[in-house]
């Protein structure tokens, strides 16, 4: 890793009250427009250290993506501080530029019209990378990526998930000390979602590159992220681990059961509740901390069980009973999480 | 994998001096990718720079058949308006071909794909001017140069060392006015994408203008040319001087020389404008 000791026990990315505020003009009656003000991001503050690799979750329209933009300098913050690697993105951007990798998940920053080996090609020299690390760079991640029978095809020919696994590579050609990914695994199926994890799991792990991922799939952050951070109209409102976040949003789980027959909702069984039925299939919500073998015993001893899932609740669901529970978790400063007052 | 490199900043004057260097050598890294990729279609290109050729030479046409009737315009001669006409095509289609595609930012912005741009060690002036780079637009800046060849040869007047040296500092400046014009008007779509005209009306139009003599135009005109939106500093005030003729709205020959000045005052201005639209960038909401 390049920077002084100094600069290695800094966090790599710091924000602090950040904010961001869009006005957008919105038209009322016929003919009058009036001025409206959107606060996508609002008193954010979180730091990461290096080499951390960080969920970065929440609905639609949390902010997630506004965030990333301040990071790399496509934005510029409407308040507070942020730094990235000492560097204050939207003042220095094209210095930044150098040390960051981004991914965009919905647009691809690969040259349009040429094969994907010219645009790495192009990559290298706009970021002066010496030959040497990048045919490594470019080595490793075509072999990891499964790169190689794509190299000489424009990059408007290849599929989504073969555009995305070219871009993933283009962005780490530079060796950045920070990498940004903005739903990276959006529209892949299950093998290539597989394959970008592991690549990244590596990158992060072997390179130590710092790495900030959004998605709307929890199994990414389950599978990469040790730390996830939910944020909910522009704000935190959770920084954690998952089990924390599942415990912070007093999670439950669902057993769904189908029975030979239809029959009413089932009964009795200590622990759980009854809330769905749709003909033979019933869905049973229990506490995300208990077992589900008593439940699947209890159930099963007196219905006609034929078949049967144990659901864990997704992100959204996750999300949106921490904002509306009582419960929700708080964010300290420095990361932790405390309950709130 | 390989590690980052220390001491890669671009800090310093000689740090700034290399951020430049590594501009240019950007410009002309995307610019050559993008004639590599039209040459691959020879005959369209052959062809279409030939259409930019004709296009703009067309308007000389319309001056010459002018004289076929009359043997002055506003006192200028043919070979006088052909100095001016080339001068300012000259200028006009160097600034074009250079940076005339930022004009296209609105549309960048419009599909989201400044955002890109904007994530490159390039600053992202140079990667929009550069891209979609074309050779074709060499088609105005020929015509206007055979033009102004043209003329000098035929021009009535004693070629001092100075008057020599006046023609390409003429093209070289009156290039920056016009490249600071494209750039302001771009600059003014990170707020209102859809700002082009304004800008094609200063660029296409003031060239339009240029080509005649100023003393075919009411006074009033001359003078918003001359203080408003200085295009006179293109070709009009260094031409007299170097034709020798009467200066309008009494202004000091002097003026003749300030064209680096302008130029310069220009660029700055459109450089600030610049910066501060992209600092107001908003990109899009996905
Ligand atoms: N350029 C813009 N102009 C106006 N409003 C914007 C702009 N970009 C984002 N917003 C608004 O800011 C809010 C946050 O948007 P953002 O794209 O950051 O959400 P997100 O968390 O990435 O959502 P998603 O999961 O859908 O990608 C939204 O309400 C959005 O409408
Ligand atoms: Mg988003």
């Amino acid at each position: 890793m390049g920077g002084t000791d100094a600069a290695d026990t800094e966090p790599l990315i710091e924000v602090a009250g950040v904010e961001k505020v869009f006005t957008v003009r919105r038209k009322v009656g016929r003919l009058r427009r009036a001025r409206h003000q959107v606060r996508a991001v609002d008193g954010l503050t979180f730091q990461v250290p290096r080499g951390e690799m960080v969920g970065y979750i929440g609905p639609n329209g949390a902010g997630k993506s506004t965030t990333i933009k301040m990071l790399t300098g496509i934005l510029t913050p409407s308040g507070g501080r942020l730094r990235v690697a000492g560097i204050d993105p939207s003042r220095e951007r094209t210095r930044l530029a150098r040390r960051i990798g981004v991914v965009f998940g919905q647009r691809t920053t690969l040259w349009w019209d040429l094969p994907l080996k010219d645009s790495y090609e192009l990559v290298r020299r706009m970021y002066r990378v010496p030959a040497g690390a990048f045919r490594t760079n470019l080595d490793r991640c075509v072999e990891l990526l499964d790169l190689a029978p794509l190299l000489d095809v424009p990059v408007r020919q290849l599929s989504l998930g073969q555009r995305m696994r070219g871009d993933i590579a283009a962005a780490l050609l530079h060796d950045p000390e920070v990498l940004y990914l903005d739903e990276p695994t959006i529209g892949l199926d299950v093998i290539s979602k597989a394959k970008v994890r592991a690549f990244l799991h590596e990158v992060n792990a072997e390179r130590g590159t710092t790495v900030l991922l959004t998605t709307h799939d929890l199994t990414d952050i389950e599978q990469l992220c040790r730390r996830v951070m939910v944020i909910d109209h522009g704000r935190l409102v959770f920084d954690g681990d998952l089990a924390g976040l599942r415990a912070a949003a007093d999670g439950e789980r669902l057993l769904v059961v189908d029975l030979a027959a239809e029959l009413p909702p089932i009964e009795g069984v200590p622990g759980a509740r009854t809330i769905k039925v749709d003909g033979p299939r019933q869905w049973l919500a229990f506490p995300a901390a208990d077992s589900a073998a008593p439940l699947v015993t209890a159930v099963a001893a007196r219905y006609p069980l034929v078949d049967l899932s144990v659901r864990e609740p997704d992100v959204e669901t996750l999300i949106a009973e921490l904002y509306a529970g009582g419960g929700a978790a708080r964010v300290a400063p420095g990361g932790a999480t405390r309950p709130a007052p | 994998m390989a590690s980052t490199r220390p001491g890669w900043d671009d800090d310093g004057a000689d740090g700034r001096l290399r951020a430049v260097g590594h501009a240019l050598f950007a410009f002309g890294l995307i610019a050559w990718m993008w004639v590599r990729s039209t040459l691959a279609y020879r005959t369209s290109f052959v062809l279409m720079t030939f259409g930019n050729f004709a296009a703009s030479g067309l308007d000389f046409v319309a001056i010459l058949l002018m004289f076929s009737r009359v043997d002055a315009l506003g006192g200028f001669t043919l070979p006088e308006v052909a100095f001016l006409y080339g001068t300012c095509s000259l200028a006009l289609g160097l600034a074009d071909l250079l940076v005339g595609n930022v004009e296209r930012l609105g549309a960048r912005i419009r599909d989201g794909t400044l955002d890109t741009l904007l994530l490159r060690p390039v600053p992202v002036y140079v990667q929009i001017a550069a891209d979609r780079f074309a050779l074709r637009r060499l088609g105005r800046t020929t015509q206007g140069l055979l033009v102004l060849l043209w003329s000098v040869g035929r021009l009535d007047v004693e070629w001092t060392a100075g008057r020599v040296l006046m023609v390409p500092l003429m093209a070289v400046c009156g290039a920056v006015i016009f490249g600071a014009v494209y750039t302001v008007g771009a600059a003014f779509q990170f707020w209102a994408q859809d700002a082009a005209e304004l800008q094609n009306s200063l660029t296409y139009g003031g060239n339009a203008l240029l080509q005649y003599p100023p003393t075919v135009f009411a006074r009033d005109l001359v003078r918003g040319v001359t203080f408003i939106v200085p295009l006179a500093f293109v070709n009009w005030l260094p031409a007299l001087w170097l034709l020798g003729r009467p200066y309008p709205l009494g202004l000091p020959v002097w003026t003749a020389f300030l064209g680096p000045a302008v130029a310069a005052l220009m660029a700055a201005g459109a450089a600030l404008a610049w910066r501060h639209g992209v600092r107001a960038y908003r990109s899009t909401g996905s």
